[in-house]
């Protein structure tokens, strides 16, 4: 680089007076700063009491014995002693695992499929009217819908059965029978809930440029093959959170279990999320409690964890 | 039928469209029918609710059952409750999430990864993990079985936060800095440029809030213990436990009667729930 002219330039800027350093923040910036603190304050403090502090609370918590009436007595890890030893919380945990690995990998099979389905041609208006139908039940509440699907799978009188007796099957034991209760609670779930993965995955396919199908199309790809190297692969950062997503609620499973078989029979369908409210909430038992609410947020971090790791490999950003 | 009725530039299928249609109609009137039967079967007397075969439509359509309900429950009550606590709910994170979001975007201060990151990690955090301490919390406040005790927890909102900052990162910054250049301090360039703008989104959040909770079950089942505090999706199970002898059709009205607001703010907000639940999966 020559000097000829950033010299001249250079040398033209003592004319200027130079500008004061800041000492300090400018007037503005201590503007800034004070509403910043305003605008945080509702938040940051609203999580800091009713989230941080509760964790570290549960945390410690779990090291004492409570029944909210004598004073706390500490237990070190005794609780965590009791839980391990005790039946129905290693039930309820099993219970839950299964759960998520059969409400999951159906939610996310059944959302999938009818996205990529509407992704076809068809009218607009029609599409639209498919969409809101599939995405209606989410919007209904878990406790309620269970009180209904409690009806319609109802052994004796419900219309689930009965309109299978049409095509020659015996009446199931949907929800009182050990094998069936789970399956139905996984049922119930799926049918509110899959509407969320199914708009994620429709917006995550409206996010596909067309031109990428139209050049796999041009190579010769088609159908299956075509949704199995093309799409998915595209698809695969929405596929992650939809994953994600769908795992962390479904661990913590409770309205349909709670009303639709209350856990049994047995301990088939006790969750949990049951677990905690009842050994909290209905004996008292807060130190034991925490103790599990410990244990289930280790589970859904771990499996996340996991989940985040094991998807480098597969998945595709564009 | 004619191409401007098709969507052309969509991808081709193997299947046949016809086979799509008939494959999602299906499916379409599978996820609807539970709904279907509620409203059916809550419009049958009492005595007709259990036949076989269902009618779609009731022979002698009744509204014996909802009048049933409101004798078993006091509806105008539970509703009342439902109502202030979820539009306070909304209203509360409204604000909180614009203000928050809002100062993460386009406010320079300390901290504010570290904060941000800690909004985020709340996120994660499970309900249930923390109610045994919130309901501790609570009651030292002597905020357990008020309605105050759900409605204040729920005020600040990590999600919405995040959907708000990333609404606010996406207005032109040019906006303010003119207004800046205008005299405006912060305060006036986020009063008069962009919290005008932020109205779709804030929209978001408060639809988001209100579907949340007020279909919320699990901390008014905790937190609410005596009947007057209740709100209507518990209102809704005690009525069904009242019922040994049980009349369906009186349940399943009160089970409509409780899904008219949600099913109102389908129809009203339908646009900007599917906007905040696809931005879940995509702005990441």
């Amino acid at each position: 680089m020559t000097n000829t002219q950033i010299p001249l330039a250079r040398a033209e800027r003592p004319a200027v007076p130079p500008a004061p350093a800041p000492k300090g923040p400018s007037a503005r910036d201590r503007g800034t700063r004070l509403l910043a603190t305003m605008f945080l304050t509702p938040t940051i403090v609203g999580i800091v009491v009713f989230t941080v502090v509760p964790i570290l609370g549960s945390v410690v918590l779990s090291l004492f014995h409570w029944n909210v009436i004598d004073s706390p007595s500490y237990a070190g890890l005794s609780n965590y002693g009791e839980v391990f030893g005790d039946e129905t919380v290693l039930v309820s945990f099993r219970n839950t695992l299964v759960f998520m690995v059969f409400a999951v990998a159906l939610q996310l099979f059944v959302a999938l499929a009818l996205a990529l389905t509407l992704n076809g041609r068809m009218p607009v208006w029609l599409r639209s009217v498919f969409r809101s139908a599939f995405f209606f039940p989410l919007v209904l509440s878990a406790a309620s819908i269970s009180v209904v699907m409690k009806y319609l799978f109802n052994q004796d009188f419900g219309v689930i059965n009965w309109a299978l007796g049409f095509v020659g099957i015996a009446p199931v034991p949907w929800l009182t029978s050990e094998n069936a209760a789970m399956a139905t609670v996984v049922l119930v779930y799926v049918w509110q809930q899959f509407g969320f993965s199914f708009l994620l995955f429709v917006g995550g396919l409206n996010n596909i440029p067309k031109e990428i199908h139209e050049a796999a199309a041009l190579d010769g790809a088609t159908g299956l093959r075509k949704h199995l190297t093309v799409t998915l692969p595209l698809l695969s950062p929405t596929l992650l959170v939809a994953s994600v997503v769908g795992i962390i609620n479904a661990l913590q499973v409770f309205e349909q279990p709670y009303v639709l078989t209350n856990g049994g029979p047995g301990d088939s369908t006790r969750t949990v999320v049951m677990v905690i409210y009842e050994t909290a909430f209905e004996q008292l038992r807060f130190g034991e409690a925490s103790a599990v609410g410990v244990l289930l947020f280790v589970l859904i971090m771990a499996v996340t964890a996991l989940q985040f790791r094991l998807s480098r490999r597969f998945v595709h950003y564009q | 039928m004619s191409q401007a009725t098709l969507s052309s530039s969509r991808v081709r299928h193997g299947l046949a469209p016809w086979a799509r249609i008939a494959g999602l109609t299906m499916c379409a009137l599978l996820t609807l029918g539970p709904v279907v039967w509620t409203v059916s079967t809550s419009l049958r007397t009492p005595a007709e609710a259990f036949d076989l075969p269902p009618q779609l439509i009731p022979s002698n359509p009744s509204t014996e059952a909802y009048r049933g309900v409101f004798d078993q429950i006091d509806v105008w009550l539970l509703a009342l409750n439902s109502t202030l606590v979820t539009a306070l709910i909304a209203v509360g994170q409204m604000i909180t999430a614009g203000l928050a979001g809002y100062a993460f975007a386009r406010l320079e201060f300390r901290f504010k990864k570290p904060l941000f990151g800690l909004v985020l990690a709340t996120m994660m955090v499970p309900l249930q993990v923390t109610i045994v301490p919130v309901f501790l919390v609570l009651k030292s406040m002597s905020l357990t079985d008020t309605l105050l005790g759900l409605i204040i927890p729920a005020f600040p909102t990590a999600f919405g936060t995040f959907l708000m900052r990333q609404y606010f990162l996406g207005m032109p910054k040019d906006l303010g800095e003119a207004a800046m250049l205008d005299g405006a301090g912060p305060w006036r360039t986020f009063r008069s440029v962009y919290a005008p703008l932020a109205a779709p989104g804030l929209a978001i959040v408060g639809v988001l809030a209100f579907n949340y909770h007020w279909n919320e079950f699990f901390r008014p089942l905790i937190l609410e213990t005596s009947g007057q505090n209740y709100t209507l999706p518990l209102g809704l199970v005690s009525l069904q436990g009242n019922l040994g002898t049980g009349s369906v059709s009186v349940v399943l009205a009160g089970v409509v009667l409780s899904m008219i607001p949600a099913v109102a703010v389908f129809v009203v907000g339908q646009r900007p729930l599917r906007e905040g639940i696809t931005s879940a999966g995509v702005n990441r």
